[in-house]
This record gives C-alpha cells, sequence and structure tokens, in this order.
C-alpha cells in the first residue's frame, strides 16, 4: 500500500505507552496493520516501554505465586490459550483493516450506517469513552466544515479519499491532528469516502457534529 | 525463517547469577522457553520479570491485591505464549512489557487495547539489525537517561501513569502541543539511537 501520510511520533509512543484512549488506539493500531514503516517505529516505542519496566524497582511478590502457576501449567491442554488470530474467521472482509475486525460485523456497505444529513452517515464504536470513535461516510463532493478542537483528532482513510490544506488523503493515510490546525476535508473520489475517526477531548459531539458537514456550494 | 535458535548455552545461561543477567541474557534465556518449554528457565525468568510486572501494574494504579492477581495472569501468559517470542524481533523486556500492558489496560477498560497483528508484525519487520534487539534496548536505556528533565517527566508519565496528552498538559499546566513537542523531542533522539545502528548492518 502506497501511504503517504503517516502517524505522529507523539501519537505513536503514547500507543505504546498505552496512554491513548480506546477510539484513539483503534485508529492507531488500524494503521499500523497497513503501514510497516509506522510499525517499524512502534517497535521502538515498545522497547521504550520495555527498558523502563527493566527500569522499575521490584515489587515483592507473593511466595505462592510461581508454585500457583506452576500448577496451572500442568492443567489439561484443552485449557491452553487459543491466539485470537486463529479465532477470527477468515471470512472478514479485506478492507477492513484486521484490528477493526472485531467491531464490525461484515463488510463496510451492509453495516447500519445512521444517517446525519444527506451524504453523510457514521456507525459508533461499540463503547462509550471520553472521546468520538466511529466510521464515519460521507459522499463524493461533500465537505465538513471547518472545525477546531480540545484535543487530538485522527481520521484513517478506508476508502475513496479526501484533500484538504494538508494534502490528499487516500485507503491507508491518515490525518493526525492537534487543536492546532483548523482544516476543511473535501471529498474528492468518485465514489463515498469511508474514514475511521476518533477524538481523545470530550467534545460536545452531538451539537459539533449536528452542524459538521454541508454539501459543496462552489466558492 | 528467522527462528534462528539462540547461540548461547542455555547452561552457562543458568549458571549466570541472577544479578549478573543483562538484557540479552534475558532474552537468550526467553528464546529458549520459545522453542522448547522448561520450568527451569521460566522459574528465572519469573523470579526477575514478576517483581517487576506487578510495580509496573501498581504504578499504573491499581490496588495491591488486583496488582498481585494481574501479575499472575502476566506471567502466566508468559509461559503459554511463550512460543510466540522471536528474540530477533525484540527483547524479552519488551516482549513482556507488551504483555503487561496490554492485559492491564484490558482490565483496567473492560476492553481489548487495540493491537495490531503481533504475526504479521514478525512477519514484515525490517531485516537490518536483526539479533541487535538486546543490544538495542541497552542503547536505548542509556540515552533515556541522558533526556532533559522535562522529556523524560512526559514520557515516565505516559507509560507508567497512562496519562493521555491533554492529561498530561492538565497536570503541568502546559499547552496541549508542548507536551506533544517534548515527547517528540525525546522520540527523534531515541530513533537516532534505534535508526541509527541499523542502517550500519
Ligand atoms: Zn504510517
Amino acid at each position: 500500500m502506497n501511504i503517504n501520510h503517516h502517524l505522529d511520533d507523539a501519537t505513536l509512543m503514547s500507543y505504546s505507552a498505552g496512554s491513548l484512549s480506546q477510539g484513539m488506539a483503534l485508529v492507531v493500531a488500524s494503521h499500523l496493520a497497513f503501514c510497516s514503516a509506522c510499525r517499524e517505529r512502534a517497535e521502538m516505542n515498545d522497547a521504550v516501554g520495555g527498558v523502563l519496566l527493566e527500569s522499575l524497582d521490584a515489587e515483592t511478590i507473593e511466595d505462592d505465586m510461581l508454585a500457583a502457576i506452576l500448577a496451572q501449567i500442568d492443567e489439561p491442554l484443552e485449557r491452553r490459550i487459543v491466539e485470537p488470530r486463529q479465532a477470527i474467521p477468515s471470512l472478514s472482509d479485506p478492507e477492513i483493516p484486521v484490528p477493526l475486525n472485531e467491531y464490525v460485523s461484515g463488510p463496510l456497505d451492509q453495516l447500519e450506517w445512521k444517517r446525519i444529513v444527506p451524504g453523510v452517515a457514521y456507525y459508533d464504536m461499540p463503547w462509550q469513552g471520553r472521546g468520538v470513535s466511529r466510521l464515519l461516510r460521507i459522499a463524493p463532493g461533500k465537505s465538513m466544515l471547518t472545525h477546531t478542537h480540545n484535543g487530538n483528532e485522527l481520521t484513517l482513510v478506508l476508502r475513496g479519499s479526501f484533500s484538504d490544506e494538508v494534502g490528499r488523503f487516500c485507503r491507508g493515510d491518515i490525518a493526525d491532528l492537534d487543536d492546532q490546525i483548523e482544516h476543511q476535508p473535501l471529498v474528492d473520489s468518485d465514489e463515498d469516502c469511508i474514514c475511521l475517526i476518533a477524538t481523545d477531548a470530550p467534545l460536545r459531539f452531538t451539537t459539533l457534529f449536528g452542524k459538521l458537514v454541508q454539501p459543496m456550494t462552489g466558492f | 525463517m528467522n527462528k534462528r535458535p539462540p547461540g548461547d548455552d542455555v547452561d552457562n545461561i543458568i549458571q549466570l547469577k541472577q544479578a549478573e543477567m543483562a538484557s540479552a541474557d534475558w532474552s537468550n534465556l526467553l528464546g529458549h522457553l520459545a522453542v522448547k518449554p522448561d520450568k527451569r528457565l521460566y522459574a528465572r525468568l519469573f523470579s526477575h520479570f514478576a517483581p517487576k510486572v506487578k510495580a509496573y501494574i501498581v504504578r499504573l494504579g491499581v490496588a495491591l491485591a488486583t496488582a498481585e492477581e494481574l501479575t499472575q495472569e502476566v506471567m502466566l501468559s508468559v509461559w503459554r505464549k511463550a512460543h510466540m517470542y522471536h528474540p530477533e524481533k525484540a527483547a524479552a523486556s519488551t516482549w513482556i512489557f507488551t504483555l503487561a500492558r496490554n492485559q492491564s489496560i484490558d482490565w483496567m477498560r473492560k476492553q481489548k487495547y487495540p493491537q495490531y497483528s503481533l504475526d504479521e508484525w514478525s512477519e514484515t519487520a525490517s531485516e537490518p539489525g536483526q539479533g541487535e534487539q538486546k543490544v538495542l534496548s541497552d542503547r536505548i536505556a542509556a540515552a533515556i537517561k541522558l533526556l532533559p528533565e522535562k522529556q523524560a517527566q512526559v514520557i515516565y508519565m505516559s507509560y507508567f501513569e497512562g496519562r493521555s496528552h491533554g492529561d498530561i498538559a492538565g497536570r503541568l499546566d502546559i499547552p496541549l502541543g508542548s507536551v506533544k513537542s517534548r515527547i517528540r523531542l525525546a522520540s527523534e533522539k531515541l530513533k537516532q539511537i534505534w535508526g541509527g545502528d541499523r542502517y550500519e548492518h
């Protein structure tokens, strides 16, 4: 996959640190599933975690913990863990990145999209968090109103493309923005643009979303 | 493929005194476990890492009794998943860190922390620098000690306290952008060590 827009160093480090919200971590993991360049950077950040783990002063462990584990190890084989990857059905849609697979049931076109205004629909991830975590589907020629936010915002393109002041974003590309940036993305593909998005700030999202999108009027 | 057996002789590793074990030795030891289950080796790994895993979990803010339980689960999964460990891809401490991180978050959020596929990761990991992971870890450790305090602070708050950028900004009473630029600066320095070494090969 030819990817032109990548994750910010600060976002990647927080992902490895385990300090990203659920929604943000899902977008990051999904981009990593597409992008070997960012995966390599993620490996370094994981190594930082290993180094920090190693640097910690030991806590006291109950004397019997090792014995308890060794006893569990000896339990019958069928209790051994089946790795999730083997358990995931192979009929998953190749359009959907592996980390997202667990949360969407079937091809993107068959999801129960909720329409906001003509040409714009969303599908929420099944959790409540501080920020927003959803799939967004926008028709060709539509644009999101310029908006600012209090925190970070991640947008990963799964289908179609959009352009904004920063550049053009196609499948696999990620827009990793903070509150310094004001932008107005416009869908410029012939097909709908589907993105996985997340924010980490407690946005008043319903009100924001109500006025988020308008048809392009040609100015 | 590159499941090349660790070079060192396993008995030599066992004879090393615990205190003398460097990062590379633990990685070799876990590498042996990956190929062949061995309770004796596991017990050594346990006595080194379990107290650190617990310390990590406690620092995340988990109550002591629960931290004990979680540590047991993490260390059990070290045994059960050992066959998935590749010493050429990550140091033992790195691999155990990711297990501890994922399981702690899963417990704290009652939600699985989204992960990219580890299998895919090992298939596509870059070729240069292979076998150097453990050495790199030692160099990263040295580099972290040299970071300016302000940069080290945001890294500790991220890894040890699980704080988001916004959360850190609030705590330190600095703008979100400053938190991110401190992390970026630190990351830049660490990347030089990480990447620079790799491309020499
Ligand atoms: Zn990338």
